[in-house]
């Protein structure tokens, strides 16, 4: 009887360890699996949202204690480096130009005809009292240039099914170490993203909305972000007129354009 | 009795001048320097109250619920009312408005490009209004490096190490990028005017100082303030008093539920300050307490010797047949006229110098080669109702007990003993 125990338990103490690794094998195969398919998903989210030129008229709704503002751009976009946007109203706006090349952003203020180059942490600051910041703006890149990511359940938002994909930063020069983004399972388009910080605070939260299929891709038209460090309502972001792969002059990525 | 003793002590000068003298010279010390002391101790608070708090601070409720972020967002509107209500209901305080905001200096270079740039902290103060007194409260004169305070709309003070970092000299161009109150993105161009040491690295570092009205101008803000501050005359500080002032203030307000309301606070609420003033409050009452303590045993030793200089008087007194207790009762009386005498005339020049002090105090910037905002150039005291009786009570009952301890000898003496001592 002694001796079938012992046996018994031997054969336990060896099955348990082979089940771990089968289990990890497994567990292995299916990271290995979501790891892919969070790589295809995101690529697909990529494949939506990014263009290789863009031109698109906005509205930034700038929500305050007091009241709110409403700033009407147009902004033409070239690949991940360049980016140039003129402020059409209100009167406070009109006339100021951004310009972005590679890391850089210059800002043209027609009240003082002065162009001003920001880099490094000033970059850090927040647009026209927006909840974004310029860095938010000039963010350009693919995420699956920016980040691993793998997904780690699903939800629903709005009546849409979503995937849950964590994103943690493969790169240095990143503005936000790690995202949660919503994927909607079907049109490949987020319907909400939350940015941390590497220490783990929530930095920023952003809703999509009134998804639209335009030019053969569905793309959000209505963005909230939040900065989730301050009260307040946000920042909408509304995209009026949007049009994709459309030629832009050269000449607009230049620092002539800002003063013309 | 009194009238004879009085008599005698006037016609006897060595038995009152010398120690009333003394007891006045003890007093006086002990006031002026609790005076003093009060007043430097109280530096930092006066530092506190010059550059961030006032003796009390005006705001907007919702600013005052976000202070550590100077939300201009959340700024005071309509001040002019409320100056006005302030200057009715409080004629004897000092109402200043400032404006602290952030933002981005650049110093244009050649072909359009920057030579410097960086983050700035600007303070707008009322520099071109000679009745608010703010240059002076902030030290700018003898604070400027070089050139001079602003004196038009359109100039700027900078920190002297801030200069150095956009490689700007007085008469350079800057241009100010920032935010106005309601968000909008604003620009500005300055012409340097000077440049200024703080005293504190990062403020040299960081730091600009403008006209209220440029700010104003610059930030959509037409009659708004951050911060009206309001500084009680000769700068000084008293807890009780802004206490009461807030109360005053913030009970018309109570039942309005505006969140851009205006709400008072006294400086011992802002920046943690009422543990400090606690602490302040407590340091001093512990040196002046041990400073009485050694005063009194000088004055103490004073009544000793007083009574023992008169051993041969006693000795004669008490062989004519007075009785030991009229004399001891004699000293007693003449102990409490001459300490009276001595701790009024102390009491009156302790408090005297302390008022001078405390309205003119003393200026020490010519000493100080590397005078600066932060550093005080003014030693001041600060008259408070204590000092009324701190000097006087130890004065007149150390003479007393002195004159009482010596007084104990004649009751050891013997008639028999008498003519031998006196040698008669």
């Amino acid at each position: 009887m002694k001796q079938i125990i012992i046996l018994l338990l031997s054969i336990i103490s060896i099955c348990a360890p082979v089940k771990t690794w089968a289990q990890t094998e497994k567990t292995s195969a299916q990271t290995s699996a979501q790891t892919e398919d969070a790589t295809a998903i995101l690529n697909r989210v990529d494949d939506n949202i990014n263009s290789n030129t863009s031109v698109t008229k906005s509205n930034m709704i700038i929500y305050g204690r007091r009241n709110s503002r409403t700033v009407t751009s147009i902004g033409y976009a070239q690949g991940k480096n360049q980016s140039f946007s003129e402020y059409l109203a209100p009167e406070r706006e009109k006339g100021t130009k951004m310009l972005k090349l590679e890391n850089n952003l210059w800002i043209y203020s027609p009240s003082t005809d002065r162009t001003i180059q920001l880099s490094g942490h000033m970059l850090k600051q927040s647009l026209m009292g927006s909840d974004l910041s310029y860095e938010d703006m000039m963010e350009n890149r693919k995420l699956t240039e920016m980040y691993n990511s793998h997904v780690i359940g699903t939800d629903t938002i709005d009546g849409r099914e979503t995937w849950i994909l964590q994103l943690e930063a493969k790169v240095e020069d990143v503005s936000y170490h790690s995202r949660k983004v919503w994927v909607d399972t079907q049109r490949y388009v987020p319907l909400r993203e939350e940015l941390y910080a590497k220490s783990g605070q929530l930095l920023k939260k952003t809703e999509l909305k009134d998804i639209k299929r335009i030019d053969g891709r569905w793309y959000p038209t209505k963005m909230n972000y939040k900065d989730m460090l301050k009260d307040g309502k946000g920042t909408d972001f509304i995209v009026l007129e949007i049009e994709f792969n459309t030629p832009i002059p050269p000449y607009i990525f230049t620092k002539a354009s800002l003063k013309k | 009795m009194i009238k004879f003793i009085f008599k005698a002590i006037l016609r006897d000068k060595n038995r009152s001048i010398l120690p009333v003298m003394v007891v006045a010279i003890g007093v006086f010390l002990t006031i002026a320097l609790s005076g003093y002391l009060t007043g430097m101790l109280g530096d930092i608070v006066d530092q506190t109250a010059r550059f961030q708090t006032g003796h009390v601070k005006v705001m907007s409720r919702a600013y005052a619920q976000n202070i550590d972020q100077l939300p201009n967002d959340l700024a005071l509107l309509g001040i002019d009312k409320v100056h006005q209500e302030l200057e009715n209901d409080f004629p004897d305080y000092t109402w200043v408005n400032r404006i602290n905001f952030g933002g981005i200096i650049d110093a244009p270079g050649s072909n359009d490009k920057s030579k410097g740039q960086g983050p700035a902290m600007g303070m707008a103060i009322e520099l071109f209004s000679e009745s608010s007194g703010e240059v002076g409260r902030l030290n700018l004169t003898n604070s400027l490096i070089d050139g001079k305070v602003p004196e038009k709309s359109g100039e700027v003070l900078i920190g002297y190490e801030f200069a150095k970092k956009l490689k700007v000299k007085v008469g350079d161009e800057l241009t100010y990028m920032g935010n106005t109150m309601n968000g909008s993105m604003t620009f500005a161009k300055f012409i340097v005017s000077g440049t200024v040491r703080f005293g504190v690295a990062s403020m040299d570092k960081g730091t600009i100082i403008i006209d209220f009205t440029d700010a104003q101008q610059i930030l959509d803000m037409a009659n708004g303030a951050g911060e009206i501050l309001g500084f009680y005359k000769d700068e000084v500080f008293i807890q009780e008093q802004t206490e009461q002032m807030c109360d005053v203030f913030n009970a018309k307000y109570a039942q309005d539920p505006d969140e851009f309301a205006p709400i008072m606070k006294a400086l011992g609420e802002q920046n943690s300050m009422g543990t400090y003033l606690n602490l302040v409050n407590s340091v001093s009452s512990m040196f002046v307490i041990v400073f009485i303590m050694v005063m009194s045993v000088v004055l103490w030793n004073t009544g000793l010797i007083g009574g023992l200089r008169r051993y041969q008087e006693f000795g004669i007194r008490l062989a004519l047949g007075e009785a030991k207790g009229h004399i001891y009762k004699t000293m007693i009386y003449e102990a409490v006229i001459i300490g009276t005498i001595g701790s009024i005339i102390g009491t009156a020049l302790g408090i005297g110098v302390t008022l001078l002090m405390q309205k003119y105090g003393i200026d020490i910037s010519g000493m100080m080669k590397d005078a600066t905002m932060m550093m005080p150039t003014m030693l001041k005291s600060k008259f408070s109702l204590h000092l009324l009786y701190i000097g006087f009570i130890p004065g007149l009952f150390a003479m007393v007990i002195g004159n009482m301890l010596s007084g104990i000898g004649i009751y050891k003496r013997e008639t028999a003993t008498l003519f031998k001592e006196l040698e008669v």
